[in-house]
């Protein structure tokens, strides 16, 4: 596989307020972060040449890429509507990032949004297909709540350790959004409070679950060399890695639930473009799919961020908050700031990108001296998964 | 020689105390519990149940089937025929005889006659005949505390016979006694009296005496008398006017722990006679609706050869007690509870029918070239990646121990709101994916031994979904 390290970067990013934003439509949201991100470049809607769009759902049927021409009055331009699940965002990115480095383009614009307020349904993902096939009711934390249990038994964790250790996660990541003024949730919680909340999906209670929320994220990509044109401190495309499983896991004969292929082969895939050998020390943040505490919890083995079965050990001494070896999370994840689908691959990286200029919207979160961040969305029942590697400084 | 090759019953796991359905109203109980369909059970999956047990013990394949019939009252639809469904989803083959009955709770007793008729004049080598219902009585009624739901399954044929068909006796009488209307919800009747007297009591006292006089018998030489009755002091008096000893010659009426399950409550009890039958028993098995069936059936040497089908004890002795009537009226659509999260893609017609090998015959894929098997169908291996070169296998009747699950409480209905989202590991190596049933969901553990059962899912489209679920395994024998 060919690599484009250090060939693209980003110069401008925006990111709407995460919530439950009752106010705003599609449209809305598309506006707010774009606008944003056109005056962070110092670029105009009409020096865009391209768009990538992420987004899965609509409030309605047949949403194309017209929904961000529509809104941002883009005249005669090419825009590429990407519907990966979860990792719609991230790949839409991923895309942008190719038609730069393939030179069809120099300045092309990345954009996820989703409307999940519309729906009337507070949860995400009920009901999947046409025929009953692989229908049985699933919800989202239906589904990844099937993680939790087996890993419990694979490593010898009571269910009360095994609760209390993603608890643990839900706490740090409310505490990391509790300094985000564009989080959907910004409020500490105690372990307490977390281990008693009202169960959604046995094992995982309400502050194991992710927010439900409307946003929006967008990114303006450029051609590496040219970078510096726009602003004296670009965030460059490291590596990264798209990676899916060849069959539902829930079907898949012999599966652990444990280890998952696309988590390991997408971040795999990530850090040999990105050059890096050891993710756990060499990364200076990363922005994972905490959809739920338990998917966190297996992407720290998974990303080889802690030993297969030893996150634990990681978890209870910190080695995940803002002050630990690797800060993961910084801006509350999708538990705080909010998982708006579509949207959420772009604010991970508007999140990296702003620690990486040292421009962390509160000084008391920005992580010191970060170099290189990773993002990462887990989309689907699980099944696919998509990295991103970040630096900000070539080579 | 035509007869009865094997048989099988269904009482669904739930029960519930009629004390509970009597306080609801402040009224008497007439003692006992009843049976009570899960939300998720109707008079099709029944039925799939009980031809399923009657066909655990039976030497035939599944494609060795001529045919199935289905009465009930209670057919899910008004105009689409159930038994089809029924034969597909036990996998039998597409060139078989079905045929729906209904009407009248004399359609299983109806459906045996028909089935004897074809399978003694040659038409087919055997039918299987299933019977199911699911009757609605008036909330507050006698007969919401005495009805309950089941079904029962017997197969008729010419070959290895457990009892052997003697002869029948039937007569047609008009009546308007207990009846419904296309647009009814419940089942109505006329003045108790007239229905149990001139109605049920003098039907089946005619078809039983003349099926005796026709067949050169005295009530004395009959092992046991099967007479489906509406309530048990009716069956009391009905039996001792008819002259059979009540201690050793009629058959409990099952109204105590089941209730009165409509067409299928004769080829219940009829199955609870042959679990206790001896070689050269003569059965005579009644059943009343507008005039009245009898049928004579003398027991074989090949009684007891049912070894591994699960007994009306077993069914007596495992299940689950519902402990609100209003929940029971909310899972028989009396009550609306507030909706759960509807689905919001519709299930297809043409979908479901281009999957129903995988959906409804619930076939997995097994790879010629490397042996995985893959629930559901998979034309390319996951494993080997060989296309279109497998075979299919039978999932349903395989047993499997639960590999992970989660117990998901946004997704359910309302009034049963707690979904436990199951990852099998099958006794095939495959994974089955699904909802359990009829579980404790704070009971559930990793290994816990489950097995697949055919349920309704959801609705939608206007049309009814099922699929396969699974649930603890039952436990065999008459524990």
């Amino acid at each position: 596989m060919g690599s484009i390290k250090d060939k693209v970067a980003i110069v401008g990013m925006g990111c709407s307020k995460f919530g439950e934003r009752w106010d705003a439509s599609l449209e809305d949201l598309v506006i707010e972060s774009a606008y944003e991100a056109f005056a962070d470049a110092g670029v105009r809607p009409e020096d865009i040449e391209a768009c990538y769009l992420g987004l899965l759902t609509a409030p309605t049927g047949g949403t194309g890429g017209t929904v961000v021409s529509n809104a941002l009055k883009f005249k005669d331009i090419p825009i590429l509507r990407n519907e990966n699940w979860c990792a719609s965002g991230h790949i839409a990115m991923i895309e942008a990032c190719l038609a730069v480095a393939s030179g069809a383009f120099d300045t092309v614009m990345a954009v996820g949004v989703e409307k999940l307020k519309d729906t009337g349904f507070p949860g995400l993902g009920t009901g999947r297909g046409m025929t009953p096939v692989l229908e049985a009711r699933r919800t989202s934390p239906g589904s990844f709540g099937l993680i939790g249990k087996r890993y419990f038994e694979t490593y010898g964790l009571s269910d009360k350790e095994g609760k209390e250790t993603i608890a643990k996660i839900a706490v740090k990541n409310h505490d990391n959004g509790s300094l985000c003024p564009k989080a959907h949730f910004q409020n500490r919680i105690t372990l307490e409070q977390a281990m008693n909340a009202p169960i959604i999906a046995w094992p995982l209670g309400l502050f194991d679950c992710c927010g439900n929320s409307d946003g929006s994220a967008c990114a303006i990509v450029t051609r590496a060399d040219a970078a510096k044109n726009f602003r004296p401190d670009p965030v460059y495309l490291k590596g990264f890695g798209i990676s899916m499983d060849a069959v539902l896991p829930h079907v898949r004969p012999g599966f652990d639930w444990t280890r998952f292929g696309s988590l390991i082969n997408s971040s795999r895939r990530a850090y040999e473009m990105a050059g890096i050998k050891n993710p756990r020390e060499e990364l200076d943040l990363a922005e994972v799919h905490d959809c739920f505490t338990i998917t966190e919890l297996t992407i720290y083995e998974n990303f080889g961020f802690s030993p297969w079965g030893k996150a634990k050990a990681d978890i209870d001494n910190g080695f995940f908050t803002r002050e630990g070896g690797l800060p993961v999370n910084t801006d509350g994840g999708l538990k705080c700031f909010g998982h708006p689908v579509g949207a959420s691959g772009i604010r991970m990286m508007y999140e990296v990108y702003k620690q990486l200029q040292g421009k962390a919207d509160k000084p008391e979160r920005q992580i010191k001296n970060a170099r290189l961040g990773l993002t990462h969305t887990f989309g689907g029942p699980p099944q696919l998964s998509a990295v991103a590697i970040f630096g900000n400084e070539k080579g | 020689m035509v007869g009865i090759v094997s048989y099988g019953a269904y009482i669904p796991a739930l029960r519930i105390d009629r004390n509970v359905i009597a306080e609801a109203w402040g009224r008497n109980a007439i003692g006992g519990e009843r049976s009570v369909a899960n939300h998720d059970e109707d008079s099709i999956t029944m039925a799939v149940e009980a031809a399923a047990n009657c066909l655990l013990d039976t030497v035939l394949e599944r494609e060795g089937i001529g045919g199935l019939y289905f009465a009930s009252t209670t057919a899910p639809y008004q105009e689409k025929m159930s038994s089809t469904l029924i034969a597909t989803v036990l996998d039998l083959g597409r060139e078989i005889e079905t045929t729906d009955f209904a009407n009248s709770l004399r359609s299983g007793t109806g459906a045996l006659k028909a089935a004897l008729g074809m399978t003694g004049c040659g038409s087919t080598k055997n039918l299987l005949v299933t019977a199911a219902d699911q009757r609605l009585a008036y909330p507050r009624s006698d007969q919401e505390q005495v009805f309950g739901d089941g079904a029962a399954a017997v197969l008729v044929g010419t070959e290895n016979l457990t009892a052997t068909f003697e002869g029948s006796y039937a007569l047609c009488e008009e009546i308007v006694d207990v009846w419904r209307n296309p647009e009814d919800r419940y089942v109505k009747s006329w003045e108790n009296r007239f229905v149990l007297e001139e109605g049920f009591t003098a039907g089946m006292t005619a078809a039983v005496s003349g099926l005796l006089k026709k067949c050169n018998l005295k009530a004395a030489d009959i092992a046991k008398a099967i007479l489906p009755a509406p309530d048990a002091r009716t069956h009391r008096t009905l039996a001792q006017k008819l002259g059979f000893d009540a201690k050793t010659q009629v058959q409990d009426p099952l109204i105590t722990n089941v209730g009165y399950c409509g067409t299928a409550q004769p080829l219940i009890m009829l199955a609870a006679a042959l679990e206790a039958a001896k070689p050269g028993d003569l059965l005579l098995l009644a059943a009343y609706g507008e005039g009245a069936d009898a049928l004579l059936f003398k027991v074989t040497d090949g009684i007891g050869r049912q070894t591994s089908h699960r007994s009306l004890q077993s069914f007596f002795a495992q299940k689950r007690m519902l402990t609100s009537y209003t929940r029971y009226l909310s899972y028989r659509g009396i009550l609306e509870a507030a909706p759960g999260e509807p689905f919001r893609l519709f299930p297809s017609a043409t979908t479901s029918w281009r999957e129903r090998k995988s959906s409804l015959r619930c076939h997995a894929s097994k790879c010629r070239q490397c042996g995985l098997v893959t629930y559901p169908i998979q034309r390319v291996c996951y494993q080997c990646r060989s296309k279109d070169d497998f075979d299919e296998v039978r999932m349903s009747g395989l047993t499997g121990k639960v590999f992970t699950f989660s117990l998901d409480n946004l997704a359910g209905r309302s009034d049963d709101p707690s979904i436990v989202q199951t990852v099998v590991e099958m006794e095939n190596g495959s994974r089955f994916y699904g909802i359990m049933t009829d579980c404790d969901p704070a009971s559930v553990t990793l290994n816990m031994p489950v097995e697949l059962t055919f349920r309704r899912i959801y609705e939608g489209a206007g049309f009814h979904n099922y699929f396969w679920k699974c649930r603890p395994v039952w436990k065999g024998g008459t524990e």
